[in-house]
């Protein structure tokens, strides 16, 4: 049963991408033929040369979904930690404000903090980007934040501080290992979340910063379905390497098993 | 060795009507084990974890040896703390458990070693050392916690209700424990519990907290032999309460005069004895009642007595109880010695 999840689940997502992956490594793939008649590595060449582009554009998406990543962990541990654990007045309020950012047309977003990051001067920018990802990755950090510390004891802080540990010990030694599946978790949405953004870097990085999708999708626009193939199997790497670990998890296995141990 | 005075000790918290801890004052003597007893969330809990250092009073210091320590945290104030739950760190061997807190004090890893085993040999846990504490049994988890504790060697070691969670078998063993450790280590201990016998047991001297205020700070004896106030006198069991005056030695009230114990002044009172201190039969300082109820109890019979219109309740060998019935007139002796008055 788990093994028949897996790979339904594997082919409902894999699937789609063959047709990405046969255009990248032809020229020419007209109907009706079922596969292209001449392969070739030529678009793959093109994207590793400089004159693409791609390896910078692939540099810079890391870098902003991890600068990402670490901003929506950071911010969201403290108000995970909040909403997770107390109650207090104005919850409810404060808990429809995080995740509305999910509810709302993205470009609707996008054309509101324009302006507002504008008379900021943070258009155009990395920092500006990075700020602008947060709102869509920070509701889902939180809210799985929330649900790890919603099952965290904190007298296990209070007994490590009696027993002598300062602060940052206890964070360490104690709050840190206790939580960390849930942050892993809540850091690979993140990274998720903020490597498949489109139109929040568009708007905001004005063309500046381009990311893989802005580059993917020029190529798309341009007809150029067998570069565009070869971005989209370098794209689609993140999500398929996350899934890989975390399939174990969900057809519930255990993740050692994914890591090779019997 | 640590003396922990608290002075008009209060802890209020937002929003509550009632202070959880309204202005104790105390002093646990140095060395001694002083229980903190009252009925489930009449504060105590508070009180261990001002004195910790792990929540802040409203008002009202703590001192250690006369020395402030408002300013001093949690983590610094060597009042270690074990909880209710064993609380062991899970990602930690039991071992490295038991060592957490001499590895946060620097000392050398193969001192800790050492200093572990004698103490997992101390609490009878040696050779599980380098087991997970999920497969330790409960009341091998509360000993590892207590030996947690008391390895940094604290100034105070705070318990708070340490045998709750363990079954009745359990609880005499590590009852046992806690006594030793305290008598062999010296350390000033405060146990907080909600069970009186446990308390009694335990202590040196037992600080009773009813809502929020202390009630009664005396050796056990006292809360048995001279109750400060009735509600004192209910918590450890008393159920006699007659009320009347004092005059000359002598205890008047509708049911006759009763013989007082010397020193015992003039005035308005409530006389309280302990059921199992009537006897049956006639003579001095006799009182005679009708039985309303009987309750054979194992060890002993209880029965319930009307003289007049006040209730009263006796304990007797239940050969002695063996003849008396409901409806039957029955006279019994309380000697003056047990006879105790609680002043208004």
């Amino acid at each position: 049963m788990r093994r028949l999840a897996l790979v339904v689940l594997t082919l409902w997502l894999i699937a789609p991408m063959v047709p990405l992956a046969i255009w990248s490594l032809t020229q020419s793939w007209f109907f009706p033929d079922l596969l292209p008649a001449q392969w070739s590595l030529k678009s793959w060449r093109y994207v590793g040369s400089a004159a693409s582009g791609v390896l910078p554009s692939l540099g810079l998406t890391i870098a902003l979904s991890g600068a990402v990543t670490a901003l929506s962990v950071a911010l969201g541990l403290p108000a995970a930690r909040a909403l997770g654990l107390y109650r207090f007045r104005g919850k409810a309020l404060v808990e429809l404000l995080i995740f509305a950012p999910t509810l709302v047309p993205g470009i609707a977003v996008g054309m509101g903090l324009h302006s507002v990051f504008l008379s900021l001067g943070l258009t155009n920018s990395f920092a500006g980007v990075a700020l602008a990802h947060l709102i869509p990755t920070l509701p889902y950090t939180i809210l799985i934040l929330a649900g790890v510390f919603a099952n965290f004891d904190t007298a296990y802080e209070d007994q490590a501080r009696s027993l002598g540990a300062g602060r940052l010990t206890v964070l360490r030694h104690i709050t840190l290992p206790a939580i960390l599946p849930g942050v892993i978790t809540a850091a690979l949405f993140a990274f998720l979340v903020s490597w498949s953004q489109y139109v929040l870097t568009l708007l905001i990085g004005g063309g500046r910063i381009v990311t893989l999708p802005l580059l993917l999708f020029n190529f798309t626009a341009a007809g150029r379905n067998d570069i565009a193939g070869a971005i989209a199997m370098i794209y689609i790497l993140p999500g398929v390497l996350i899934l890989m670990i975390t399939a174990r998890h969900l057809t519930g296995r255990n993740a050692a098993i994914a890591l090779g141990k019997p | 060795m640590t003396e922990v005075t608290l002075a008009a000790l209060t802890k209020r918290y937002a929003k509550a009507a009632q202070p959880a801890l309204d202005a104790l004052s105390l002093t646990l003597p140095s060395g001694k084990l002083t229980a903190l007893l009252g009925p489930s969330g009449c504060g105590k809990t508070t009180a261990l974890k001002l004195i910790a250092g792990l929540i802040s009073p409203t008002s009202g210091q703590i001192t250690f040896d006369g020395q402030q320590v408002a300013s001093i945290p949690a983590e610094k104030r060597d009042a270690v703390m074990v909880f209710q739950n064993p609380l062991l760190f899970p990602y930690m061997t039991v071992a490295e458990n038991i060592g957490f807190g001499l590895k946060l004090r620097g000392i050398a890893a193969v001192h800790i070693r050492q200093q572990v085993a004698e103490m997992l040999a101390r609490v009878q846990l040696s050779g599980l050392g380098a087991r997970r504490p999920a497969d330790l049994s409960g009341g091998q988890q509360q000993r590892a916690a207590l030996a947690r504790a008391l390895i940094v060697r604290p100034r105070v070691l705070l318990l708070d209700e340490p045998l709750s969670n363990l079954d009745a078998h359990l609880r005499g063993e590590m009852r046992g424990l806690i006594r030793d450790l305290q008598r062999e280590t010296g350390v000033t201990m405060v146990v907080v519990t909600h069970d009186q016998h446990e308390a009694v047991v335990l202590a040196d001297q037992i600080a009773l907290i009813l809502n929020g205020k202390l009630a009664q700070f005396a050796p056990p004896h006292a809360f048995y032999d001279a109750p400060r106030t009735e509600a004192v006198a209910r918590f450890f069991g008393g159920r006699n309460f007659i009320k009347g005056d004092v005059r000359g030695g002598r205890f008047l009230c509708r049911s006759g005069p009763l013989m007082l114990p010397d020193g015992i002044a003039d005035g308005p009172g409530t006389l309280t004895f302990r059921p199992e201190n009537a006897r049956i039969g006639i003579g001095e300082n006799a009182l005679s009642g009708v039985v309303i109820g009987k309750e054979y109890q194992g060890t002993q019979t209880r029965l319930d007595i009307k003289i007049g219109d006040q209730p009263v309740e006796i304990s007797l060998r239940n050969q002695d109880a063996a003849p008396l019935e409901p409806g039957d007139t029955v006279g019994f002796t309380v000697s003056p010695e047990n006879l105790w008055v609680i002043r208004p």
